[in-house]
């Protein structure tokens, strides 16, 4: 377990003044996100392998250890089942903990705990018992990983109920949903796309800390012709896809979901509404993946407004592939373009 | 490897080899050697030697009124066991797990800890429970199928049970993690320092969240007791079939301090666990025990033992009963009498009494409960998906006898 050694790191670009709006990374916005949460609350601690000294395989956590010390940034033994398990006593004891799990791949020795345990201990409880543990996953590919290292297992966790699952696509929204999520009650899975780490934005720090960017989408562009709804790392895509179908003439509206449980319905039926098409991308597979819970979702709310049937762009049903064929597998601009073209021609 | 067509006899004697206590079947005492610790004989008969004086001072404050609780606590807990299970076997409970035999365990370990410790239980912790101050009414709730826990775990310092075999160990070694964050190990005030229990069985012990609990605590040092029940079976497999070492020995490997105590015998099990919590109060971090002891039910009210174990061996273990022995220790030292059983007995049957009457006093849950404490906050899926659920029942409201499909059982 690696991460790739020759890229710069995200979270050491340059600090951010407080209060004003900085340019970051969305690595570091996650780092500024994680630093202002352990800073108002002294319930808020980090667990993770190789989080403290080494600062996380990606640096996402790079500086925390030396400003709130080992009890509250925790390098943990290498039990991923043993984070979540001990995260969820100490959640009872009245913490908040902040789990990294290294890499996607590695989350299913937590499986069980996460969704026999976590998922369910606010019901079995009747209330009684709130887990308030966020999960920080780092997700996707497209980073020329060994086997392990850029899954999307985001759809087995929405599946749980109990569970709340999001995933950023900018700065911005890295920064005030990590702060959400550790605000809320509920067990939270940040999935954060890996790839993207070294994406740069404008992010305004010290904002407030509500749940809003976790039960809401977001249009990010605005367009009459078709809805193009992603999430993580495919929203960057998605945008690129938007301005090459403008140069031809397409008006596509593009919607990050930024919650994949709860989904916000609404957001995306209001926007195919308007537009009349729809196409869904994301890096995981498609078969039984989110889209097809959206699809299922848009057909049912939007059936007389539909001019074509709801279309899925996605990763294949095999295992994610070697490193020279990610490229195939991932949803590219290309794959996405065409989905686009098959949509206008119905 | 096995022998298919061992003889019972046999075969109860080649499991009496790997047996500690199979000296104390015959009146003797343990050998020195036999890595067990006994202060009181099947017999009812107190052990005295020098090997095991530390553990007596543990325990020498317990007077005559102390013993009779003791003996109290075990009786009900058991006569608790009989009527779950009656009421199991009369319909009014979809499944019940017995502690039968266990209560030595549960209830010498459970007295000794203070109001502040924690407890994370398994599933068989009825006795546990009872030493904890909940109403044990209330765990019938589960078996009853009318809710997932029963009992408001903040109120009693007792944790729901765990029904995923060894997954609280590691709930009971974070939450101890977090006393240590509280600072409230090793101020030597006995009413603040903080110690967690964790009830586990001997196929618990297989798991890997088991041996991550044991990796956390052993790092951390933290004030954790692993409080293992070897009852021999997990449902049909013998121990032999978890480990090839006597299980508290695994501890060892993780560097945890570890004893196995005669899980039958009250005074061992509560000398070994006040042992254990001072030591994690104290800062001295976590201590695995082993109660060897037996599971003289089943499994559970479904499962059915004549197939893998032998009557034999239940009635050895019927003659180490743990209730049986503190009766003769009392008796032996003139503080039990006719008086004091006939009261004990009407204490008994008035509990019986009343977890009947409670048990069939139990409606059923609303409907709308289902959608309730999925999320602590607004989830618009559970939102959405309770409101079409509700206006679907209504749609029934004016015609309630034509939905004839579904079969529901009680009052709905």
């Amino acid at each position: 377990m690696s991460a790739p050694t020759t890229t710069p790191s995200p979270a050491t670009t340059p600090a951010a003044s407080p209060g004003g709006t900085s340019r970051l990374t969305l690595g570091k916005a996650i780092n500024e996100g994680l630093r202002a949460a352990l800073d108002a609350d002294p319930k808020v601690l980090l667990m993770g392998e190789d989080i403290g000294r080494l600062g996380g395989v990606f640096r996402v956590t790079d500086g925390l250890q030396a400003s709130f010390g080992e009890d509250r940034v925790v390098d943990t033994p290498l039990a991923e089942s043993g984070i979540v398990g001990t995260a969820i006593g100490l959640a009872l004891r009245g913490y908040r903990p902040v789990c990294e799990i290294q890499f996607d791949g590695f989350i299913f020795p937590a499986y069980d705990q996460i969704t026999t345990q976590l998922a369910k201990m606010h019901y079995r409880s009747r209330g009684r018992l709130n887990l308030p543990v966020v999960i920080r996953v780092p997700f996707g590919g497209g980073i020329g990983a060994v086997e392990h290292h850029s899954e999307s297992p985001e759809a087995l966790f929405a599946h749980t109920p109990g569970l709340r699952v999001v995933a950023p696509s900018t700065p911005q929204d890295a920064y005030t949903m990590i702060r959400e999520a550790i605000a809320s009650p509920d067990p939270v899975l940040f999935f954060e796309p890996k790839g993207r780490y070294w994406d740069k934005g404008d992010v305004v720090l010290d904002g407030p800390v509500a749940d809003r960017t976790l039960n809401s989408a977001v249009v990010v562009r605005e367009g009459t012709d078709l809805t193009l709804v992603a999430y993580g790392p495919t929203v960057p895509t998605a945008l690129k896809v938007a301005a090459a179908a403008a140069a031809e003439g397409t008006s596509i509206e593009v919607v990050d979901l930024r919650t994949i449980s709860p989904l916000d319905t609404a957001t995306v039926v209001a926007s195919v509404r308007k537009t009349g098409r729809c196409v869904v991308v994301h890096e995981a597979a498609t078969f039984l993946g989110s889209g097809a819970e959206i699809a299922a979702r848009v057909t049912e709310e939007c059936f007389y407004e539909l001019e074509s049937p709801v279309l899925r762009v996605g990763g294949f049903h095999t295992p994610y592939p070697v490193a020279k064929l990610e490229h195939e597998y991932l949803p590219s601009l290309d794959r996405v373009l065409d989905a686009v073209d098959r949509a206008l021609a119905y | 490897m096995n022998q298919q067509n061992t003889a019972p006899a046999a075969a109860l004697a080649a499991e009496r080899a790997g047996d500690p206590l199979a000296a104390t079947d015959t009146g003797a005492t343990l050998p020195v050697d036999a890595d067990l610790l006994q202060l009181l004989t099947p017999a009812g008969v107190r052990v005295e030697t020098p090997e095991n004086a530390t553990y007596r001072e543990r325990v020498a404050h317990l007077d005559a009124d102390a013993l009779r609780g003791l003996y109290r606590d075990m009786v009900l807990a058991r006569r608790f066991d009989d009527e779950a299970t009656s009421l199991q076997r009369q319909g009014e409970l979809g499944l019940f797990p017995q502690a039968l035999g266990q209560e030595a365990a549960q209830i010498g370990s459970g007295r000794a800890l203070a109001p502040q410790d924690y407890v994370f239980p398994s599933y068989r912790e009825h006795g546990v429970a009872w030493t904890r101050g909940v109403d044990v009414a209330d765990i019938l709730r589960q078996f009853r199928g009318i809710d997932h826990g029963g009992w408001d775990p903040q109120a009693h310092n007792f944790h729901l049970y765990t029904l995923v075999i060894g997954s609280h160990t590691l709930h009971a070694t974070g939450y101890a993690m977090g006393v240590q964050r509280d600072g409230l190990v090793g101020t030597g005030d006995p009413a603040k320092d903080t110690a967690v229990v964790t009830y586990f069985g001997d196929g618990a012990t297989s798991q890997g969240d088991v041996s991550e609990a044991l990796v956390f605590a052993a790092v951390n040092e933290s004030p954790v007791v692993f409080f293992c029940q070897n009852n021999q079976w997990a449902i049909s497999e013998p121990t032999t079939k978890q480990s090839r070492v006597p299980i508290h020995q695994r501890a060892h490997g993780f560097g945890i301090p570890s004893l196995r105590v005669d899980g039958n015998d009250v005074l061992a099990c509560y000398a070994a666990t006040a042992e254990a919590l001072e030591r994690a109060r104290s800062g001295g971090g976590p201590t695995f025990i082993e109660a060897y002891t037996y599971r003289m039910g089943a499994h559970t009210t479904s499962d059915d033992p004549t197939r893998y174990r032998t009557s034999e061996q239940e009635e050895l273990w019927r003659r180490r009963d743990p209730i049986d022995r503190l009766r003769l220790l009392l008796e032996a030292e003139g503080a039990w009498d006719e008086q004091r059983a006939a009261a004990l007995d009407a204490e008994g049957d008035a509990l019986g009494e009343r977890l009947r009457t409670f048990v069939r006093g139990l409606g059923r849950p609303s409907t709308e409960s289902m959608f309730e404490h999925v999320y602590a906050t607004e989830h618009a899926v559970v939102t959405a998906e309770r409101r079409w659920f509700e206006e679907y029942e209504a749609s029934f409201a004016d015609d309630g006898a034509s939905r004839t499909h579904d079969q529901h059982g009680g009052a709905r």
